[in-house]
């Protein structure tokens, strides 16, 4: 469209000047920001767009569709519009997330053919003349296309219509070739002859890894993220991806997680090549480390935490918050995470378990504050010997305003046979406004 | 053993054995209870470092675990060092493993989907050596994963504590199979310490040692972990005599 007639069609239009090579070196730059946080392969799709191949990493993010919104989620936080798609095929992502109008798509495996049936064939990345020469043809869908005849299509067309549908509905292999920079440091090793048997593959990470140390002690870096990128003679690649909580360059460290994981490494039918890239990596300096004859060392369990979290742990430490509700006063924080130094301010007794749903009970009580007399929980009646209490709990309303007047009462109760409870009463025991007045057990104390 | 032989040819006999184990070489630590009658229970005078021990609990605690959760809190707390947990059920309140001593800053939680993940967890963070003590909640504990644990726990010296919590209670049962843990325990809670007013006094338990190697089975009762993870020895209560009167009473 002309820049006069978009004028005409729209009142105080602003016009700012294309600017393609700022475009594309921002691009590049959110290219390599998802390669170091998302997935091993990332490349940039057509001037643009990015293309992710997510396969082996959502699920560290939680799964396919929490990785896409929280990809939207951190895109947006940054001030940019995104749309993405998951799709079996790059064919399909790419259509789906330019043409569909919602945010984030997720289709389901094996059901690429349902969710592009529909759609219009400039999504097919075919040459405009193609695109202007089929809709004469009166072609206006993939489903349409697709039920063409392949032989007069590409008699007319060449070969391209037909290769594009095929990526699409993911029956033609499409590699992805991963973004790289000159500042990457790379390291590679070729094979005369293809390798498959374990100590082989170990041996020669190992090698790799003394290299790529080398380079980067050079440099006076550390490695965060590693990706191992192995190439199969079927001309097919796998990625291995080592994550590391603190920079390293400690040769055996490296090699322990990536041989670690060898076993799941599918040689197939022999590994011609092996590339070792230090995808992410930060200023490393050297430590002198003072030793004391008085004071006990404490070990650095960093190299503990890389190792489990490579296997897929969730390993993490717990801080205080300044918070009475008991599901509130603790947060996670990352293992590596300096110390506290703080614990629970809290004198009170605290149950040892505390269940993330609340139980609700049937309670015999006097209202408005004493303590149950004979409850039910799960099924079994219990008797009340002892019990402690009310702890009177305030909503918190400055966090949401429905908790303004709620109130929870705890009360430690123990029954006959000395097992020991956290019950709460939902409410002050008089006014309705303060709650429902039901009984819960919240945990159990050891 | 703490007890000299008095026979030569008998402790010559051990000095040998002990070198075919090859324990010989090392000096075993032990963490005490500082609760005299119960060290005495315990060869070396405490919970071996270097060694696996397993606690589960009694009754209602051999679902949730409460009380042995504690007990092992209060195990960790008097230890120095950090300590991993690893577990796959997240239910742990944390302030309350805080008021048994153990301080946040010390132990990395590790959540897990599986129960092997939680063994090889255990295993990798017991061979890493520079932890005090590698904790690990678990329904089934078979003989050669307990091996496993044993010999890594010897390799570096960390104490291993296997927390064994089942999702029935009748699967409790599965506690007689035989294991290579070192020391096996059972934390079953007893009605509180009496007040002199109404309330809640401090939780008291029955600490059974169902297994020890080289020593014999014991059963104390205990309170509750201190601020510093100290437990202490307790007279046997009232409420439990007046149950074996009650049943003397059936029975008769």
């Amino acid at each position: 469209m002309p820049a006069s007639k978009a004028q005409a069609m729209v009142a105080d239009l602003v016009m700012v000047d294309a600017a393609p090579a700022e475009d594309a070196a921002a691009l590049e730059r959110l290219a390599l920001w998802a390669l170091r946080q998302y997935s091993p392969v990332v490349a940039i799709d057509g001037t643009d767009g990015l293309v992710i191949d997510t396969e082996g990493a959502d699920h560290l993010q939680g799964g396919e569709a929490l990785l896409l919104s929280g990809l939207a989620n951190r895109l947006r936080a940054r001030g940019l519009t995104a749309r993405a798609a998951v799709a079996d095929s790059w064919g399909a992502a790419h259509a789906l997330a330019r043409l569909l109008a919602s945010d984030t798509t997720v289709v389901p495996i094996g059901d690429i053919s349902q969710a592009v049936i529909d759609l219009p064939i400039v999504a097919l990345r075919l040459p405009a003349e193609t695109i202007q020469g089929l809709r004469v043809l009166g072609v206006d869908t993939v489903g349409q296309l697709s039920a063409m005849p392949r032989a007069p299509l590409t008699l007319r067309f060449g070969p391209e219509p037909a290769r594009r549908l095929d990526q699409m509905f993911g029956r033609v292999a499409e590699p992805i070739e991963p973004i790289r920079t000159p500042e990457l440091i790379e390291v590679a090793k070729n094979f005369a002859e293809p390798i498959g048997a374990p100590e082989t593959i170990a041996k020669y990470v190992r090698r790799l890894v003394g290299q790529l140390s080398t380079r980067l002690a050079d440099e006076g870096l550390g490695v965060r993220r590693c990706d191992l990128v192995i190439h199969r003679v079927d001309n097919t690649r796998q990625h291995l991806r080592a994550g590391l909580a603190k920079p390293v360059r400690d040769p055996a460290r490296l090699s322990k997680l990536l041989c670690d994981r060898i076993e799941t490494i599918e040689p197939g039918f022999g590994i011609e090549k092996m590339v070792l890239v230090a995808i992410f990596a930060e200023p490393l300096e050297e430590r002198q480390v003072a030793s004391c004859l008085i004071e006990e060392e404490i070990a650095d369990v960093s190299p503990l935490v890389d190792i489990l979290g490579n296997r897929g742990h969730r390993l993490f430490r717990v801080a205080p918050v300044a918070s009475d509700v008991p599901e509130r006063s603790v947060r996670r924080i990352a293992p590596t995470a300096p110390d506290i130094g703080e614990a629970w301010a809290v004198k009170w007794p605290r149950p040892t378990r505390l269940f993330a749903n609340p139980e609700r009970i049937e309670v015999i009580a006097l209202l408005p504050d004493q303590p149950p007399a004979v409850f039910t929980w799960r099924g079994k009646r219990r008797k009340v010997a002892r019990a402690d209490g009310p702890e009177r709990i305030f909503g918190e309303w400055w966090r949401r305003p429905r908790e303004f007047q709620a109130v929870r009462d705890y009360f430690v109760v123990e029954d006959e046979l000395g097992e020991r409870y956290w019950v709460y009463r939902a409410g002050d025991g008089i006014d309705p406004e303060t709650g429902s007045h039901l009984w819960f057990v919240h945990g159990v104390f050891g | 053993m703490s007890k000299p032989a008095h026979n030569p040819v008998l402790a010559e006999l051990r000095e040998r054995i002990g070198q075919l184990e090859g324990k010989a070489a090392r000096a075993k630590a032990v963490l005490p209870f500082a609760v005299p009658e119960m060290d005495r229970a315990l060869p070396g005078g405490g919970l071996a470092f270097g060694a696996l021990h397993e606690i589960a609990g009694g009754g209602g605690g051999t679902i949730d675990g409460a009380a042995a959760a504690l007990f092992v809190a209060g195990i960790a707390a008097r230890t120095r060092g950090k300590v991993l947990w690893c577990m796959t059920r997240p239910d742990l309140f944390f302030p309350a493993i805080s008021q048994a001593g153990l301080h946040p800053d010390r132990v990395i939680w590790c959540e897990s989907d599986k129960e092997e993940q939680v063994l090889s967890a255990m295993e990798e963070g017991l061979s890493f050596g520079g932890l005090a003590a590698v904790v690990g909640e678990l329904v089934r504990l078979p003989m050669n994963a307990s091996r496993r644990l044993q010999l890594a726990a010897e390799k570096t010296g960390a104490m291993a504590i296997v927390l064994r919590r089942w999702r029935r209670q009748n699967e409790a049962s599965d506690y007689g199979q035989p294991t290579a843990s070192t020391t096996r325990w059972r934390i079953s809670t007893l009605p509180s310490e009496r007040l002199p007013v109404a309330g809640v006094g401090r939780a008291r338990w029955l600490a059974e040692i169902m297994r020890v190697k080289a020593g014999e089975c014991a059963e104390f009762e205990i309170g509750a972990p201190d601020a510093k993870g100290r437990v202490c020895l307790l007279p046997t209560s009232t409420g439990r005599a007046d149950q074996a009167a009650g049943w003397r009473s059936l029975a008769g």
